[in-house]
């Protein structure tokens, strides 16, 4: 087997298992929204960025959280000035009325969305599709579900591309896409058009060139690589799966009403 | 041994009438048949039909009757007739898997599907990226490949299934002289052992007048024509039927109408 397919990572949090990386980013994900306040979210950023930066990787992260800006953008603003029966009133500006309330419970929301993509973005970051699918089929996980989620990672930068290039073809024949956000969202519509009908039309040729690879054969599939999991990763799995729980119990009890 | 088309008509599902009429064919390995006709004559459907994929895959309706090497396509399973019968579209990126991270990986795909032992899996990979020269590629993420580049990569994907026939579907019409050079000098080298069957449909006749022995011409769905290759793709009626001749043969007609004769043998 050619080395540059066994590819073992160096670096200790890359060189965990596949699915401990998957785990810890599931707890981190479920932390960040069950542990109510200021904690969870916190929390979970401390330990998200701390081991992005052990893991080099820190620096990736400003994609991630440009992501997550019209979506936090709307939180704050839909929270500040609308939260429903809050009267601290910070300021008035003509008709609206932001209040504390609301800024303090769109900045919690705000900080969730974002430790939630940063332990995806960490995940992303660390943790080669195609491993973690081999290591979650080497568990049981099926072939199908395997290739969904596969193909689901990498076509995402595809269906980039893809757009680029339709939008320049239809830049081309003078359809105008710069400008207002009303022309942006003008120009949409002729991109959508051929990028949805597009990867539908080619969803039979797909078909029929993973039948023509066997990809219907009962067998189970031949495993490529392994992965390390000493009993201490199997262990933390299980820890994180009690805390996630605990978490949860906790968060419906209210027993972490105490927490700020 | 072979491939074998018995009056094979063949409908798609919900289409008005049949795009292959009573088709008779027989591919043995080592054969190399090309099969050239105008657009929408039923060369892509043949391939279908022949690999076993219509109607498995596609549904369809199909009478007469199609076997792999005895082995009825209607009642076999599609990863049985993967491994007997190889099929090559022209789009070389929706043959991809889009899951594997390097050629090496992307060829294994197939392979490691019938669930081999890994040994046998390195075993196909490599022999399948020595045969199409392609082993400086498998490093490289399938994504960032040339046309070319691409196309062999799925030939190689194909090949690593040890299939007795290959069945063809254009696979240069997407591709550059560059890589339709690449691809042909592939298929000959495939040719040069003899131990496989190649159904190869093409506008590029050039390709074929290259590479094959026999040449059938299929029109709406019926074979118009067959027989050696020098034979049909020198036949003053191509241009008629959409299919316009070799360099070879034009240069033939141009000499001769000019008074001056050239071998005929192609090169």
């Amino acid at each position: 087997m050619p080395d540059y397919v066994q590819r073992p990572p160096t670096e200790p949090y890359r060189s965990l298992n596949p699915t401990t990386k998957l785990a810890i980013a599931l707890t981190e994900a479920l932390v960040a929204f069950v542990v109510r306040g200021w904690t969870g979210p916190l929390v979970v950023l401390a330990v998200v960025l701390a081991t992005g930066l052990r893991a080099g990787v820190w620096r990736a992260f400003l994609p991630f959280l440009l992501a997550t800006l019209p979506l936090i953008a709307s939180i704050l603003l839909v929270n500040t000035f609308l939260y429903p029966g809050a009267t601290d009133l910070i300021a008035r500006i003509g008709p609206l009325a932001p209040t504390w309330t609301g800024l303090v419970f769109a900045t919690q929301a705000a900080l969730r969305v974002i430790a939630f993509a940063m332990s995806v973005a960490l995940l992303g970051l660390t943790t080669r599709p195609d491993h973690l699918i081999a290591d979650l089929e080497r568990r049981g996980m099926g072939r199908r579900a395997g290739f969904v989620l596969g193909a689901t990672l990498r076509t995402v930068p595809r269906i980039g591309e893809r757009a680029r290039e339709i939008t320049d073809a239809q830049r081309a024949r003078g359809l105008d896409t710069e400008g207002s956000p009303w022309r942006r969202a003008r120009g949409l519509v002729p991109l959508a058009a051929p990028l949805v009908f597009g990867a539908l039309s080619e969803v039979e040729e797909v078909t029929m060139a993973l039948e023509a690879r066997a990809f219907s054969a009962p067998a189970r599939r031949t495993p490529l690589r392994s992965f390390p999991d000493a009993g201490w990763q199997r262990a933390l799995r299980w820890t994180l799966l009690a805390l996630s729980l605990l978490a949860i119990a906790g968060s419906v009890s209210g027993a972490l009403a105490f927490l700020p | 041994m072979t491939l074998q088309l018995a009056a094979a008509t063949y409908r798609y599902a919900g289409a008005a009438g049949p795009s292959l009429h009573e088709i008779d064919l027989e591919l043995a390995p080592g054969d190399l048949l090309g099969v050239v006709g105008p657009n929408d004559a039923g060369k892509s459907t043949l391939c279908l039909v022949a690999a076993g994929l219509a109607p498995a895959t596609i549904q369809g309706q199909l009478s007469g009757t199609v076997t792999i090497d005895g082995l009825d396509t209607r009642s076999a399973r599609p990863h049985e007739l993967a491994q007997r019968a190889g099929i090559l579209f022209q789009n070389a990126v929706t043959q991809l898997s889009g899951t594997s991270a390097t050629v090496w990986e992307e060829i294994a795909f197939g392979p490691r599907n019938l669930g081999l032992a890994r040994a046998e899996v390195i075993e196909r990979v490599e022999e399948a990226a020595a045969r199409l020269a392609i082993a400086d590629l498998c490093a490289r993420d399938p994504e960032r490949l040339s046309g070319g580049q691409a196309q062999l990569v799925a030939l190689a994907s194909i090949l690593a299934m040890r299939p007795a026939y290959l069945l063809l579907d254009e696979p240069t019409s997407q591709l550059d002289p560059q890589g339709t050079r690449l691809v042909g000098e592939a298929l000959a080298g495939i040719a040069a052992r003899g131990e496989t069957g190649i159904l190869i449909t093409e506008h590029k006749t050039d390709l074929l007048d290259r590479l094959c022995t026999s040449v059938l011409v299929i029109e709406e769905g019926r074979i118009a024509r067959q027989g050696a290759a020098a034979e049909i793709l020198a036949d003053p009626g191509l241009p008629a039927a959409g299919v316009e001749p070799p360099a070879r043969v034009r240069l033939m007609a141009a000499a001769r109408a000019a008074g001056v004769e050239l071998d005929p043998e192609p090169p």
